[in-house]
């Protein structure tokens, strides 16, 4: 949600500002912002700067308090644990895996939705449905399609002459691409309306325009709508990446991180660490280490954005 | 709201073509062979691939109305036998957990848009009519705001729900939730584009500003308010890792909480595990088919996303 908002601040604050000086209006101000005020510092502003603080702290859930200090000791075990490092390697694979696909396919399906015009409420229906609904009803319907032998896909596979079909989740290398087919189908649609949304801006006077010298379909993809889409293809990507980091529900209702910890994801690790080890400090500096990653892709796409606004300018 | 945003966002040189104008089909842009030929493969790729992603809903659809001793056969005798029942769903009905997790997430649902719509639309009307010292400080710690991944902050805001005695309670799960950053801008971005000839007009008559909010701002806001809690409600309605953490007493739990222990306790009773997803997933459902449009806007235009 981050990055596309933060686009229009700029753009909302760039605006001249109409500056009239109204009687008493600081005293209204602030008592119109208290309370939307309080709950912004109560649960954003101090849980942020609670995990930085007992990121440097043997904080456990046992014991009220932060504990005691203990410097960068947190970090030095979290960055030398090989727990640490697996679970940052799936994030990663999980990003990997979903990032592209949720990228191609949904402007591949609105390019289209959007070519043939008719048909879009069936469309949307199809593919934007799933992503309104619970994470833990989208997790139920496909483990059960992921059942071992008698489950959908295998019996499919075994139709296809499989000899002995592999379980999805059961597998190390196939449950994190099961946990990343499960994702796509659902949350493609986000993507695929961001596209959507951007296709209706362009101008049908360049298609127009383009027909008439002699286009092909494709020419007219390649060379109008792909540029003219870049920005909201890097608003998607930065999108997606940043939500593939943040990867909890899937993996926590699948596969709970198995088989073995081939699925085990950063924000499980944290998750793992502050309530069945009860080291509060220790998943704090892990939550830290998370939390920098995405600010940073966060401030990539404000770079990218901002190098995208002065070459349109 | 949201294609005008989303235009807005792109700041394109305006091109005369107005963003909310409905897609007319290209096809008849040019009507050659190759441009026919290109848009019966658009079909076929796009209606082979809206089949495929309808499969595992109507899979799951099938099986809740397939006898459990049948579903426990495997994938061939739920494709085969025909002699649907509604067991799956008389059973879960009946049983009791499936009631309360409709409450708690009702009741955590509803109360967290309600406090989202008011609170936030105060703060952005602060923000978009007054002027006052602070006012970019304040601006500027809203987008900040906006930065922060709330699943990030899971442990500290248990340790503090825990702090407040309000773990295994409903505001449990509402007050972190009401820190919606994002409303407050999109309220703001809205408030931003009225026009201000009915507030002076009220101010001319004297009225206060908590007045001309209620009054005269308010009723004008219609679509964001709708949009706003829409959105609202299908997150808080979704949200599993928050839930999941602060509440353990089953009594209180909400569905993605329910469901999440469906597969455990329900075992081979593999037509009610999928009732019980198809009943967790309905509201929204009905949700989406009732505010389509403005669920789309919404989430095009706010970029939202869990």
């Amino acid at each position: 949600m981050t990055a596309q908002t933060l686009v229009q601040a700029e753009a909302v604050t760039a605006r001249p500002g109409r500056a009239r000086r109204q009687p008493h209006a600081t005293t209204s101000a602030w008592l119109f912002i208290a309370p939307f005020g309080l709950f912004y510092l109560l649960f954003l502003v101090w849980p942020v700067v609670y995990m930085f603080i007992s990121s440097f702290y043997d904080t456990t859930l046992v014991r009220s308090g932060f504990g005691n200090f203990i410097g960068f000791e947190n970090y030095r075990q979290m960055l030398t644990s090989p727990e640490f490092w697996s679970a940052l390697w799936h994030t990663i694979q999980f990003t990997l895996y979903t990032v592209p696909p949720l990228v191609i396919l949904a402007f591949v399906f609105a390019v289209l939705a959007n070519r043939v015009g008719r048909g879009q409420t069936l469309f949307r229906l199809a593919f934007f449905l799933p992503f309104v609904l619970p994470s833990a009803a989208i997790a139920l319907i496909w483990s059960f399609i992921y059942t071992p032998e008698s489950g959908l896909w295998n019996s499919f596979q075994s139709l296809l002459g499989v000899a002995e079909p592999t379980p999805v989740l059961a597998s190390p290398t196939l449950a994190m691409i099961g946990i990343a087919v499960t994702t796509l189908w659902w949350t493609i649609g986000f993507n695929f309306i961001l596209y959507l949304a951007g296709l209706q801006d362009i101008p049908r006077e360049l298609y127009e325009a383009a027909a008439v010298d002699g286009a092909s379909q494709w020419q007219q993809i390649r060379s109008i709508t792909i540029p003219l889409l870049s920005r909201t293809t890097t608003l998607v990507v930065l999108l997606q990446i940043i939500a593939s980091l943040k990867i909890f529900d899937q993996v926590f209702l699948m596969t709970e991180g198995g088989p073995g910890q081939a699925t085990r994801v950063l924000l499980l690790l944290v998750t793992d660490t502050a309530f069945t080890d009860y080291r509060v400090g220790a998943a704090s500096a892990a939550s830290v280490l998370l939390f920098i990653v995405i600010l940073m892709v966060t401030l990539v796409r404000q770079v990218v954005g901002r190098g995208q606004d002065r070459r349109e300018a | 709201m949201s294609t005008e945003t989303v235009e807005r966002v792109r700041r394109r040189p305006r091109n005369g073509v107005s963003a909310a104008a409905p897609a007319a089909p290209d096809h008849i842009v040019g009507a050659g062979t190759s441009d026919r030929a290109f848009t019966v493969v658009a079909w076929v790729v796009l209606v082979f691939c809206a089949v495929l992603w309808l499969i595992p809903s109507l899979w799951a659809v099938k099986t809740s109305l397939t006898s459990n001793s049948t579903s426990a056969v495997g994938a061939g005798p739920i494709l085969t036998d025909w002699s649907l029942t509604l067991d799956s769903y008389t059973t879960l009905l009946s049983e009791g957990d499936l009631w309360n997790w409709y409450l708690a997430s009702a009741i955590t649902s509803v109360m967290t848009v309600l406090l989202v719509v008011v609170f936030a639309s105060m703060a952005a009307y602060a923000l978009s009519r007054l002027r006052f010292r602070g006012r970019r400080i304040v601006f500027a710690l809203v987008i900040g705001g906006i930065l922060i991944p709330p699943q990030v902050l899971i442990v500290p805001i248990f340790q503090e729900l825990n702090a407040m005695g309000l773990l295994n309670t409903y505001w449990a799960v509402i007050f972190p939730q009401v820190a919606a950053v994002i409303a407050v801008f999109v309220f703001k971005q809205f408030f931003d584009g009225l026009p201000r000839d009915f507030e002076e007009a009220a101010r001319i008559d004297g009225a206060g500003f908590w007045r001309i909010y209620r009054s005269v701002v308010l009723p004008l806001s219609r679509p964001v308010i709708g949009a706003i809690s829409i959105i609202t409600f299908v997150d808080v309605w979704n949200n599993l890792i928050l839930p999941l953490f602060v509440l353990s007493n089953p009594k209180l739990m909400t569905i993605p909480v329910g469901l999440a222990t469906v597969q455990g306790s329900f075992g081979q009773r593999l037509s009610d595990i999928q009732a019980s997803a198809i009943l967790g997933a309905l509201p929204l459902v009905i949700l989406f088919l009732i505010f389509q449009r403005r669920i789309v806007e919404g989430v095009a235009g706010s970029g939202l996303k869990g």
